[in-house]
């Protein structure tokens, strides 16, 4: 303290009171009640909800219309390589109206008759049957081995070229290995969903925890969160959105899958409808194939969107 | 044996390999604080003071010297050195309450539900949080989250309680707000408290000695002001008397004069 410099010898400042004080002008009292609006009808609530809705919907449904049109039109000439969508209509009015076909519904089960005539929805039910089992295993799978990589600077360096150069090779050339390793048709199906959908999620969940935020990882080495406290409390709850990412893109790459495994192995599942439908030249039937496969991904891409979501805000 | 004060800095010192060589952050700081002391550590930004803190708390190893709390030598995290962290560092998927118990839950392991529940919620009522205990942190303003990430510090009960610049992410009313908070809250719980600033009236408001760093690199401990001012402290009544002017000047002749910002000599 003696190194420091005496206080100089300004005289100490005065109480507030002998400061010379700022004169206070009173301020004119806001105009107490705003204006008041006045609305005129009470259902306007419901009016903007429906307005909103139409705003949202409407222009999917006018580009859909005018798409049709522009099909239709380019499409009506004697010598055009595509049916057009009256056509469609027309020809594959069975295949749009009886999807059903075949299957037997059973509460929320569903048996669909072995071979034969077996209607649009029974192809993709069996379809997406393989979707959930295969999908199921990359998502359990790819998570662990996310959180190991994502973890151990060690497995890092050991996995992570791997799986980038395997991420690369594309759904159709994992066939023949598949088909090599387990000899029928239905387990190869799935292990191609599994390989196919397992790389973003293996990657996804290794960003997510790679990016947890040193706060978060201070917190718990002062809190002395031990290994599965930290898992449980920390790193999961911080990944979840990383790993739906990975899981979303997933389930999109394993109905991209499921359609080409289906087309060249034959049997069931919607692949196999399409292929089957080119080979019968029946190519209405395959672009209600196609709007299906459309739809289903979609939905599906939205249903993982959605849990997403929900777990994101739970965690 | 040589009397050790409660918390004890001996021969601090830590170097970091960079591919130009190894650079010396800090290097021969001793600091001896007594139980119940309210430090507060200042200096340019880059001096290392955050450094010193994280060696404190155990999450970054010193090259050189030890930390001795209560007597025990201290080389790695626990609660009993909360560290209330600069951003608040809520975890944002759990509700404040959730936040608080996470804590509880770790240092109150083996007791009654019920009594765990208590002391989230009185914890809560000591920074005035306890009417936001369902929500979640970004359904607070910033000051809000601040008091929940103190009140999460507290109610661990540390030994010692460790500020990282707490309220440097905060404009200056609510900052005032919540030093008046932290004030209230030492006046009942009387922590050692270690709270890193670069806010001189901070400073001299908050803390029984104020500690000064020189600036890095190889930062150490400049200068060592005690604070001689009667609490309970009050800021506008203070403003006015000559122990905090004098305090006040001092510290600023250092900061300013003696060791100014490093990067207006640059400049």
């Amino acid at each position: 303290m003696s190194l420091l410099r005496p206080v100089p010898s300004e005289p100490p400042p005065q109480g507030c009171d002998s400061l010379p004080q700022a004169e206070i002008i009173p301020y004119p009292r806001a105009q107490s009640a705003a204006v008041e609006q006045k609305r005129g009808f009470d259902l306007s609530p419901v009016i903007d909800r429906i307005r909103g809705l139409a705003l949202a919907v409407l222009p999917t449904v006018l580009m859909i219309a005018v798409l049709l049109m522009v099909w239709e039109i380019a499409c009506s000439g004697k010598e055009a390589a595509l049916p057009t969508p009256s056509e469609v209509w027309t020809e594959s009015y069975e295949v749009i109206m009886h999807p059903l076909k075949g299957v037997e519904m059973d509460g929320l089960g569903f048996k669909i008759q072995d071979g034969g005539d077996v209607g649009i929805a029974g192809h993709i039910l069996t379809s997406l049957a393989r979707v959930a089992f295969g999908f199921s295993l990359s998502a359990v799978v790819g998570v662990a081995l996310g959180i190991l990589i994502g973890q151990s600077k060690l497995a890092y360096r050991a996995l992570d070229p791997l799986f980038q150069i395997l991420r690369t090779v594309p759904p159709l050339a994992w066939l023949p290995i598949s088909l090599a390793i387990f000899q029928q048709a239905q387990p190869s199906a799935i292990f191609l969903i599994f390989i196919t959908a397992i790389w973003p999620v293996i990657l996804n969940t290794a960003a997510g925890v790679q990016n947890i935020p040193m706060t978060y990882r201070n917190v718990a080495k002062v809190l002395s969160l031990n290994p599965i406290e930290y898992f449980l409390k920390i790193m999961l709850p911080a990944t979840v959105p990383h790993m739906f990412t990975g899981l979303r893109i997933g389930i999109g790459m394993s109905w991209l899958a499921i359609v080409a495994a289906e087309m060249v192995q034959g049997g069931t599942g919607i692949g196999f409808f399409i292929w089957d439908s080119y080979n019968s030249s029946l190519l209405t039937d395959t672009i209600v194939a196609l709007v299906w496969i459309g739809l289903i991904g979609f939905t599906l891409d939205r249903i993982v969107g959605w849990i997403g979501r929900r777990v994101a805000r739970q965690a | 044996m040589k009397h050790r004060s409660y918390l004890a800095l001996e021969g601090i010192g830590i170097t970091f390999p960079t591919p130009k060589g190894p650079f010396t952050a800090l290097r021969d700081v001793d600091l001896s604080i007594e139980k119940g002391e309210f430090v507060a550590l200042i200096g340019h930004s880059g001096c290392g003071k955050s450094t010193l803190l994280n060696i404190v708390a155990g999450l970054t190893k010193p090259t050189r010297g030890v930390v001795f709390l209560d007597g025990e030598v201290v080389d790695q995290p626990g609660p009993d050195r909360a560290v209330i962290f600069q951003d608040h560092s809520l975890l944002p998927w759990l509700t404040v309450a959730e936040n608080v118990r996470l804590a509880v839950d770790k240092v109150m392991a083996g007791k009654p539900r019920a009594e765990r529940r208590d002391w989230v919620m009185h914890n809560l009522e000591l920074v005035q949080m306890a009417h936001s205990a369902a929500k979640r942190p970004a359904e607070l303003s910033g000051g809000m989250k601040q008091r929940v990430g103190i009140a999460r510090a507290i109610a661990m009960s540390p030994r010692v309680l460790l500020m990282d610049e707490p309220f440097g992410a905060l404009d200056a009313l609510t900052r005032a707000s919540l030093q008046d908070a932290v004030m209230a809250i030492q006046a009942q719980l009387n922590n050692t408290v270690v709270m890193i600033t670069h806010d001189v009236d901070e400073a001299v408001l908050l803390a029984d000695r104020v500690v000064m760093m020189t600036n890095g690199p190889a930062a150490t401990i400049g200068e060592d002001l005690a604070v001689k001012l009667a609490r309970p402290r009050n800021r506008i009544e203070m403003a006015d008397t000559p122990d905090y002017n004098h305090a006040r000047h001092e510290i600023l002749h250092f900061l300013h004069q003696r060791f100014s910002n490093p990067t207006d000599k640059a400049a």
